[in-house]
């Protein structure tokens, strides 16, 4: 049951993609329909500057997802017992309770709301939330904290458990740094600025280093103009809601993170939702969408807007991009695509899903990013034409309500972007793309020679592992602590209930020995926990690339 | 009983046996009859509504979207930006002219001051800038906990927890608590990240006119009634009161004392929102429940940001551990952003300091917001809106001319007058398609504490002039 699909990446294809979106659809009249199988691109053969970038979501034997389920019955049998004990007064309740004045009160919570962190979240929440106490590089030092009371509360010892590997955060580009010759600008605005704004962009908080920030994401993107906010989460939530309203479509990858979901929610429009990255789903929907208008009304749609993620966080998966574009020209939907992950992470100079595909920007609408992740900072930006931003520049609810962004955070920004760009000849920058570039081919593959299951694009830098059982994300997320290995482990409600994985985030900042480290344990704790789970036979030296490798099934 | 039922199933089975042929056969077809008209469709529905593939392509083809945005005016007022440059601390620099700043919310100068800026650099040389993480996926840092701890001893509150973005906090607080058939009551001069609170909640919103107990009485009672017709549902219905300490639209402030009794009448939680109040109201800056005595535990839920008083970023709500805890698995914009950078964290740690170590500042900042106060009264044609002890006070024109586009225009003239004369106004700002109840355009006068007797008798005769030389 591999799952396997090949994505060409080349701009020049575009326009056959464009026929093999309608070839399929003839396929599909025809009564020819070929489910999940994706049809090879046939003109790339014997294009020399061809890439291919396997994207994979192998599924895990039948008997793991039996004894998934199992485990979380055991676990959620168990919650009940205790629930009973609590009641009956042999189990103290730990919670922090109503105060007696409120108890006539209706319950804040309802008992079954609180039953999952009550009985599950509780017994394993050492896992998250861990505090720290360092710069969150390559390596951080964490505090060292433990509980006396099974998790109802932790107490921090005052140690610390120094140099641990960082696998969990999102500092693709090393930009997390204390360096105080690179923090110089940043650290000269503080002191001239403080830290604050006190106003909004609308009023007085638009500070000519906003400006200067603006002109020069425009530049690093290659689009017309652009307008930063504050927040990443709310750069989607607060800004969606000016783009479509009532009477429009929003049609949304089903893995799209909250906050897109947020803003799609507060902008009053319809929203559907498409399979994870499935064209099909995708043009079925348009299809449908542009042929049978509103329900109930059949009025046409005023417009359709396509919202996916460049890399999605905990898939690793990327965008379909060439084939969204064609489909949107198609059908004449516009295309809001969220870089969160993927801005400075991928592509070969760091501009992200567009240039990783060689698409022109322009043919993405909305263009939105954050400045958190691979900028090493606070904040997100919307890009696209000027019409765009002049219009979000007036009707934004951040540009009008929010506090603007604070002037240390926007020269930072400023500093890692020059730095990426090359801007007085420098190539750090570039030296950091490609060093994470390498570090994430070489993690990707030796994991999978590993044997362990993980999904997602092979230039993502966002690797989950999946974990499966409830009992092993738990584990194992305490036996790489052990090993001073810092993961994140995520499961449901965050992932499918059958799919708790264990997330790590490549940086350019590792050290080959750093990564060679972490796969050394990754290697042993996976045969301790028996996490191998893949069927796949990958031959020992990564003859990657293969075509044969690839071969599709259905 | 058993006896008799055997008898008519054994009588049936004879009555079977003994009927005439063409009667079953008759029956039969009667049977099968009933079976396809319960089986068939009267009316043909689908055949006649679905289009073939060529009309489909003819639809997609004809169909044309409205642009993505509409077209903005070049003469739009919020198009174009006053650009700053500089520091907007006591004085600003607006458009190339530098002024007395009027404009910023910075209340206890805390923006400009040394300390702050000192530990912010501190923490720079440690930690950087960005955490690069949500708070649960190594995006705690020891700041943060500190933050949150002091914040929390500050309001003398068990517990406080800090989000990365003013606006955000509020806006997530209430969906996390406030589900899918909760009813929440809530001012009608309530500011935009309440409303967008309430709408991502999906509970029910009755709105009460600004600050009238008895209109929310009103609600409260209906409610009541209400209730008593599905106890039930009422049973399971959470009721809250979403109000602001110090309403950013209207420069008032809400009469606590009598919420938390209708609180405690009717059973509703109260959640107050203190952006402007924390840090300004009260003897130690602790908002409005120190400026009205109110035990803090009886409020559910404060929440205020901190890039007012504190001129830092970020906010964060404060209450029991056992309502606010619940947003660090469910407060949205708490669990899915980034945490807050930890030397905008430090900056907030060191103005906190200040403001326990010096309480006259926050006397200070009244004496000011009431001599401002009392010199506004009675310039021509504009109105003074506000209470004395507000420091973000509103001038509205006296008499509309009737079309909010003129209005916002003499209000803009107003303030360039003072902009000319080194004085730094700004028009409060509004969405006014967006906006629940859109308040009437208004120049936002903001007071200090490093603002001088003497600067603010300027600012305040450069206010009047302006009013005679463009109202009349």
């Amino acid at each position: 049951m591999v799952r396997t699909s090949t994505m060409v990446l080349n701009g020049n294809l575009t326009v056959q993609m464009n026929q093999t979106i309608l070839q399929n659809r003839k396929q599909r009249k025809n009564g020819h329909v070929n489910g999940e199988k994706r049809t090879n691109f046939p003109a790339a053969k014997g294009v020399s500057c061809r890439q291919y970038s396997p994207e994979s979501f192998e599924q895990a034997p039948m008997y793991v997802a039996v004894l998934t389920y199992l485990g979380f019955g055991i676990v959620t049998l168990f919650g009940y017992f205790r629930d009973f004990l609590r009641a009956v007064g042999l189990e103290k309740c730990h919670l922090a309770q109503e105060r007696e004045e409120q108890k006539e009160f209706v319950p804040m919570y309802q008992d079954f709301e609180n039953f999952y962190t009550r009985n599950l979240y509780m017994r394993v929440r050492d896992n998250w939330n861990r505090p720290i106490c360092s710069l969150p590089g390559p390596a951080f030092d964490l505090m060292e904290r433990v509980s006396d009371d099974y998790n109802w509360t932790f107490r921090l010892t005052g140690k610390t458990i120094e140099n641990v590997i960082n696998m969990g955060s999102y500092n693709y580009l090393g930009f997390a740094e204390n360096n105080e010759d690179f923090l110089k600008t940043v650290a000269d605005k503080t002191l001239q600025y403080g830290v604050g704004v006190c106003s909004s962009r609308q009023e007085v908080g638009n500070l000519s280093s906003h400006e200067e920030l603006e002109r020069l994401v425009a530049d690093f993107l290659g689009v017309e103009s652009a307008m930063t906010f504050g927040m990443g989460f709310a750069t989607n939530s607060m800004n969606i809601p000016a783009l479509v309203s009532k009477g429009c479509l929003i049609l949304s990858d089903e893995l799209n993170h909250t906050s897109l979901i947020l803003g799609a929610r507060l902008s009053g429009a319809t929203i559907r939702v498409f399979k994870h990255n499935n064209m099909h789903s995708l043009e079925k929907m348009l299809r449908d969408a542009v042929c049978s208008g509103q329900p109930r009304t059949h009025r046409p749609w005023r417009k359709i807007l396509i919202m996916v993620e460049g890399i999605y966080s905990m898939e690793g998966s990327v965008a379909r991009l060439p084939e969204i574009v064609a489909l949107k020209k198609k059908y004449k939907a516009y295309l809001y695509l969220d870089e969160a992950h993927s801005i400075g992470a991928v592509g070969p100079t760091g501009r992200g899903v567009t240039e990783l595909f060689r698409l022109n920007p322009a043919d993405v609408d909305v263009m939105m990013g954050t400045f958190t992740k691979s900028f090493g900072a606070a904040g997100g930006y919307i890009a696209g034409n000027k019409e765009l931003v002049n219009y979000l520049r007036s009707h934004s609810h951040s540009a009008v309500y929010a506090t603007a962004m604070c002037p240390p955070v926007v020269e930072q920004i400023i500093r890692a972007m020059k730095c990426i760009m090359g801007v007085d000849g420098n190539t750090v920058g570039i030296q950091r793309i490609r060093q994470l570039a390498e570090n994430t081919r070489y993690f990707r593959s030796r994991l999978k020679e590993m044997g362990f299951i993980i999904y997602g694009n092979d230039s993502s830098p966002v690797v989950p592992i999946l974990l499966y059982m409830p009992g092993k994300v738990v584990a194992f997320s305490r036996a790489m602590l052990a090993r001073k290995i810092g993961v994140v482990v995520v499961g449901f409600p965050a992932t499918p209930i059958t799919e708790a994985r264990a997330r790590f985030c490549l940086s350019a900042a590792h050290t080959r020995a750093m990564l060679d480290k972490v796969l050394h344990h990754l290697n042993e704790v996976g045969d301790d926990l028996c996490l191998k789970f893949s069927r796949r036979k990958i031959s020992p030296r990564p003859v990657l690339f293969n075509e044969t490798d690839f071969e599709l099934d259905s | 009983m058993a006896s008799g039922q055997q008898w008519v199933l054994v009588e049936m089975v004879q009555a079977f046996y003994e009927a005439p042929a063409y009667h079953l056969i008759l029956e039969g077809i009667l049977i099968l009859w009933i079976i396809r008209l319960l089986f068939s469709k009267t009316y043909k529905l689908q055949e006649t509504n679905k289009l073939t593939e060529k009309e489909k392509e003819e639809l997609i083809e004809e169909w044309q979207p409205d642009p993505l945005v509409p077209l903005v005016s070049k003469d739009h007022p919020s198009l174009s930006y006053d650009i700053v440059t500089g520091p907007p601390s006591h004085k600003i620099i607006i458009n190339g002219k530098e002024c007395i700043n009027f404009a910023s919310f910075n209340f206890l100068g805390l923006l400009d001051n040394d300390r702050v800026k000192q530990k912010a650099l501190t923490s720079l040389k440690t930690y950087g800038v960005g955490t690069c993480g949500p708070r649960g996926f190594y995006g705690t840092f020891d700041v943060h906990l500190e933050l949150e701890s002091r914040l929390a001893k500050f309001m003398k509150t068990e517990e406080a927890i800090i989000y990365s973005y003013g606006f955000a906090t509020i806006a997530s607080a209430i969906p996390a608590y406030s589900k899918r058939g909760d009813i929440v009551f809530v001012d009608e001069a309530a500011c935009f990240s309440i409303q967008k609170g309430l709408q991502a909640s999906r509970s029910v919103i009755k709105y009460f006119k600004h600050n009238d107990m008895e209109d929310l009485d009103r609600l409260l009672k209906e409610q009541q009634l209400e209730d008593h017709k599905n106890p039930r549902k009422a049973k399971v219905t959470r009721r809250f009161i979403v109000v602001e300490g110090l309403y950013m639209n209207t420069a008032d402030i809400c009469p606590l004392p009598e919420l938390v009794k209708m609180k405690y009448k009717y059973k509703v939680r109260i959640f107050l929102e203190e952006s402007l109040s924390f840090g300004v109201l009260g003897e130690h800056g602790r908002g409005v429940t120190e400026h009205f005595g109110v035990n803090i535990d009886d409020i559910d839920l404060i929440s205020a940001n901190m890039e007012n008083a504190i001129a830092s970023i970020g906010g964060f709500c404060c209450g029991r551990s056992f309502v606010i805890d619940h947003q660090r698995l469910s407060g949205q914009g708490y669990c899915f952003s980034a945490s807050l950078p930890p030397m905008l964290a430090a900056a907030a740690i060191e103005a906190l300091d200040i403001m326990e170590e010096d309480p006259d500042i926050f006397t200070v900042l009244r004496e000011k917001c009431t001599s401002v106060y009392h010199a506004l009264q009675g310039t021509s044609g504009l109105k003074l809106v506000g209470v004395p002890l507000s420091p973000s006070l509103h001038l509205q024109l006296e008499r509309s001319s009737g079309s909010r586009d003129t209005d916002q225009r003499t209000l803009r003239r107003i303030v360039d007058y003072c902009l000319e004369r080194e004085v730094a106004l700004t028009i409060a700002r509004y969405l006014e398609k967006e906006e629940r109840y859109l308040p009437p355009p208004t120049i936002r006068v903001l007071v200090t504490v490093e603002q001088t007797d003497e600067e603010i008798q300027k600012a305040v005769s450069c206010i009047k002039e302006a009013a005679l030389a463009v109202i009349s």
